[in-house]
């Protein structure tokens, strides 16, 4: 395969509100029956004080004209399944397989409501229970709650067990902090203070793992525990997991796992055999749920025995052939979400896993690292990029290049390596993240990318460092490509300018 | 058979074997060196499968088809709802580009899903009257809890006053969101006759310590609250934040909160073009006015409109983000990263279709049913509908003398028909009662077969 020439479709689209004309429906919901309204009168039923006197602003559009709109707006994005390699670091855009939106859209699903009795949604809970059960295996966990919507909601979910341990325990008016290394992601430290700790950070060595001299110095009776993801951030597992587990346990604190990198461990090492003793896995990453443009996620919490009883109600249980829900849980944290958690996006990622079986799952995990360091590999030598922290090291699900030299040397940024890749039909890698490593392009490109992709990504790169170095004003014009050229980021945010909504947005007009 | 797995393509063995050379290693577990053999998984996961496609659609097909088939959609809400999903909602949102985009941290990229998010933010404006809405929160609960923390942030108090028939979960939800934050939750008596919240005994709890005052309406119980501005202006005389709940159905025939001085919005967005899926996704609204103040303390992604910088040309950004976990780190406003993006889309495409004389129609069918049933289920010798004397929108309580809510539903069911919820674990002083719910996925014939099943149930 070559790079290919790629221009996105722009439909100079329109606000929906600006597409209305008095009198036109999109949708007809049906009437009551004649003898109803003969029975009922609304007016006379809705008490005046209370009811609306003027018709919601929202635009009067016809049935095409509202698909239209919005196959145009689609037109104008970008997903893993419709475009080319979705290289995003710490995301895992995997394909999203379409048999799995099929059985999510099965009426016996979608038509039921969380309140019916659970003898009626018997199928329900029985795939909940099996798709806990593979996931106890995958994550090396005793119990888990599937009810968080997303993986910083089980983060926060997560922590609180922790909370709640202590409180159990008489400690938890010492143990106030929870330790998070620099290389986390933002949502650990903002779980954390959500669930009423103070943020302790530790430093990176230059290998990329946890300094364990700066671990030592911080851990005592105020800690509460630690925030971790490994591999971590920079795509490098700790091997000192295990010293690091000792020093928080023996001081009294327990070990999070943030399961945003599991993609890389699959059946080849588990969280639970590491000394975790609690976890979060992103269904819309590792099992293969789409991401959404942003959700439904799902972010089930896995935990270990001594952290069980304080999960989150109900439980799913199964006695005498009959599935159930639990409430008994005199210690549980309460409830995270008003239901059970976004079981349609379960249900995706029991199909994943059915279709996956034991050996997919650890062959997917060995080809997302095989394809890292591929990419890595052919990459690191690059002029103008580099490997920082231990670049003879392999990488495991993702790896964190810099352009650091690149920016000194041509003023072309990782920023601008991003919106090349997007003129070349390729969604950009993470950029700027980790903190830790200074114009950071974090890519990982998924085992679903077939190694021509990779090889398009590697060249696109290559080409746009090239082209900084021979002219950098042509690789600074990107992105010219895509539906909109650089936008300006500072009158969305000014508190003159800034607009939220149509109907600020018709006031400012007006003004 | 040894094939290549469909969904990875790089497993033949001549393509890995040739990628494992080009980049100098032997095995796969070269790559996997850092993992200490100690910790390495030797085992084999307890997960089924392999299966094809063919096969695990005939398995989770099985499995799911194990559930009860009912006559009719259940007769339940309480903050999910059977309401119908127009055709022209799912296609939307099977669009690859939407379905499996990342959130729109590239924006010249992400036009499509950008403007659409704007788009819901500014149908949920118009439906709740305010000027600023957020791209979504996990669900209504979730809202609810957010709003709180926010109303604590704004003003440095610490207590949330409820109505007292809040519902139980969201009640749940909101006390685990606060408890870290040591705040407390304290309920405000009702009118025994009305069910509408008692405004001496607000007076008497708002004060100094009072961060919100929080109202549903309609209330779970189903009834409209009917003091919404008097509310508003006790809260306000002792600079408390208003904060409505809201079935965004009901919008349709109800005065929207920004009308009667809310100062934030919280609500589920479920019914606006999604399935109920046994509860989740769901789709939590979060709205406000345009107050710097709060728009700055305001949890999760926002949309914003800008211009290009070459030709001004009008487009779409996420704003504010020094506000989220990912600039903010410990210090945001929220950690909410991924949202229910997906079903907000699926809400614009629905508010979209259905205009204001479409939502108004809803509401009109959804109501007049709910009063065709409440009149019949009254009529029943040993039930009463509903147990507050008071405007109901879709849900109302029924309260059985001779029979329990449980063993009612039972009957129902041999019927082929999903009664109410039993209320009597969450509040045991309405005895013996169940919470119903009719919406225009009820036909008067479902609400005949209903109430005849109910007649035999309760004697």
């Amino acid at each position: 395969m070559t790079v290919r020439k790629f221009r996105q479709a722009d439909w100079e689209e329109p606000l929906v509100f600006e597409l209305s004309h008095e009198g036109r429906y999109g949708f007809h919901p049906p009437e009551a029956e004649a003898e109803i309204r003969d029975e009922v009168n609304v007016e006379w039923l809705v008490p005046q004080g209370i009811a609306r006197e003027t018709p919601a602003g929202l635009p009067e559009v016809s049935e095409m004209e509202v698909l239209r709109h919005y196959i145009h707006l689609s037109q104008m994005n970008y997903g893993v399944n419709s475009g080319l390699i979705y290289p995003l670091g710490s995301c895992t855009m995997k394909y999203n397989p379409i048999i799995n939106e099929v059985l999510a859209g099965h009426p016996s699903l979608t038509e039921a409501h969380p309140d019916q009795n659970p003898s009626t949604v018997q199928g329900i809970l029985e795939f909940l229970h099996r798709l806990k059960q593979g996931y106890l295996s995958v994550t090396g966990m005793d119990d888990a709650t599937l009810q968080p919507a997303a993986g910083a909601h089980g983060e926060w979910t997560g922590i609180m067990l922790i909370r709640a341990y202590h409180h159990d325990r008489g400690e938890s008016a010492q143990r106030t902090e929870i330790i998070v290394p620099d290389s986390a992601h933002g949502t650990n430290p903002a779980s954390a203070a959500m669930a009423g700790y103070k943020i302790v950070e530790v430093p990176s060595t230059p290998d990329g793992t946890v300094n364990l001299e700066a671990l030592k110095a911080v851990v005592g009776l105020q800690t509460a525990g630690l925030m971790l993801t490994n591999p971590n951030t920079l795509g490098i597992f700790d091997h000192q997991i295990a010293e690091i587990a000792d020093i928080v346990h023996k001081a009294g604190g327990l070990m999070y796992y943030d399961g945003a990198n599991l993609n890389a461990i699959m059946g080849k090492c588990r969280p639970g055999d590491m000394g975790f003793d609690v976890v979060h896995v992103n269904l819309h990453k590792t099992f293969s749920t789409p991401h959404g443009g942003g959700g439904p996620g799902s972010g089930p919490v896995g935990c270990k025995a001594i952290l069980a009883k304080y999960l989150p109600v109900p439980d799913i249980t199964y006695k005498d052939g009959k599935y159930a829900l639990s409430y008994d849980k005199p210690k549980s944290i309460g409830k995270v979400h008003g239901y059970y958690g976004n079981v349609n996006v379960m249900l995706k990622a029991y199909a994943y896993m059915l279709t996956m079986g034991p050996d997919g799952l650890r062959e997917a995990s060995e080809l997302s690292v095989l394809n890292a360091n591929y990419i890595a590999r052919k990459l690191m030598n690059t002029k103008g990029l580099s490997l920082p922290f231990a670049p003879e090291k392999p990488r495991m699900h993702e790896a964190v290049l810099s352009a650091e030299k690149l920016s000194v040397d041509t003023t072309v940024r990782a920023l601008n390596v991003a919106k090349n890749l997007l003129d070349s039909g390729m969604h950009a890698s993470t950029i700027y993240f980790p903190l830790i490593v200074h114009e950071a392009l974090m890519i990982e490109p998924t085992e679903t990318e077939p190694v021509e992709a990779l090889d398009d990504f590697i060249e696109v790169v290559k080409r746009t460092c090239e082209l900084a170095y021979a002219n950098p004003q042509e690789a600074l014009k990107a992105p010219v490509n895509t539906v909109v050229g650089k936008l300006d980021e500072a009158k969305a945010a000014h508190p003159k300018t800034i607009c939220l909504s149509w109907r600020r947005l018709c006031q400012l007009v007006a003004e | 058979m040894n094939r290549a797995h469909p969904y990875l393509p790089n497993s033949v063995p001549e393509i890995k074997e040739k990628m494992m050379m080009e980049i100098g290693i032997e095995s796969i577990d070269d790559l996997y060196i850092n993992i200490p053999e100690k910790l390495r998984f030797k085992g084999e996961l307890q997960v089924p499968g392999p299966y094809t496609e063919q096969e695990v659609k005939k398995l989770v097909s099985d499995t799911l088809e194990k559930n009860t088939h009912l006559k009719c959609p259940p007769f339940l809400g309480g903050g999910v709802w059977p309401h119908y999903v127009p055709s022209v909602v799912d296609e939307v949102i099977h669009r690859a580009e939407f379905l499996t985009s990342y959130t729109p941290y590239q924006p010249e990229i992400s036009q499509g899903m950008l403007q659409s998010i704007f788009e819901y933010q500014s149908l949920i404006c118009e439906l709740v009257e305010m000027a600023v809405a957020n791209a979504s929160m996990y669900d209504w609960s979730s809202a609810l809890g957010e709003s709180a923390l926010l109303a604590s942030r704004l003003n440095h108090r610490d207590t949330v006053l409820v109505p007292t028939h809040i519902s139980p979960s969201r009640l749940a939800v909101l006390k685990t969101y606060t408890g870290p934050a040591g705040m407390h939750i304290e309920k405000v008596n009702h009118d025994p006759e009305t069910g509408m919240m008692d405004l001496e005994d607000l007076k008497a709890k708002t004060g100094e310590k009072t961060a919100a005052v929080y109202v549903e309406t309609p209330s779970y119980l189903g009834f409209a609250e009917e003091n919404v501005e008097a509310i508003g202006e006790i809260t306000h005389d002792k600079k408390a934040l208003y904060i409505a709940g809201v079935d965004p159905i009901s919008l349709g025939i109800l005065k929207a909160p920004g009308s009667y001085g809310a100062d934030v919005v919280v609500g589920e967005g479920q019914p606006l073009g999604n399935h109920m899926s046994y509860g989740g996704p769901l789709l939590g609204i979060f709205a406000c006015n345009h107050d710097n103040a709060i728009i700055r303390q305001m949890p999760g992604r926002i949309i914003g409109v800008t211009e290009t910088i070459a030709d001004k040309r009008r487009a779409y950004v996420m704003t504010l983000q020094t506000r989220e976990q990912h600039i903010r780190r410990e210090k945001a406003t929220s950690n909410i990263c991924s949202n229910e993006a997906l079903c907000s889309v699926a809400g614009a495409v629905y508010l979209s279709l259905l205009g204001p004389n479409g939502l108004r129609d809803l509401a009109e069918t959804c109501t007049s049913r709910a009063h065709y049933a409440i009149r019949r289920i009254n009529d029943l010798d040993g039930v009463k509908a509903p147990l507050f004397n008071s405007y109901h929108f879709k849900e109302f309580t029924v309260k059985y003398s001779k029979k329990k809510a449980a063993e009612v539903n039972t009957v129902l069911l041999a019927h082929g028909y999903q009664g109410g919820k039993p209320l009597k674990p969450e509040f045991p002083e309405l005895g013996e009662a169940a919470l119903f719910c009719v919406t225009e996925m009820h036909t008067k014939k479902d609400i005949d077969g209903l109430i005849a099943a109910l007649k035999e149930a309760t004697q």
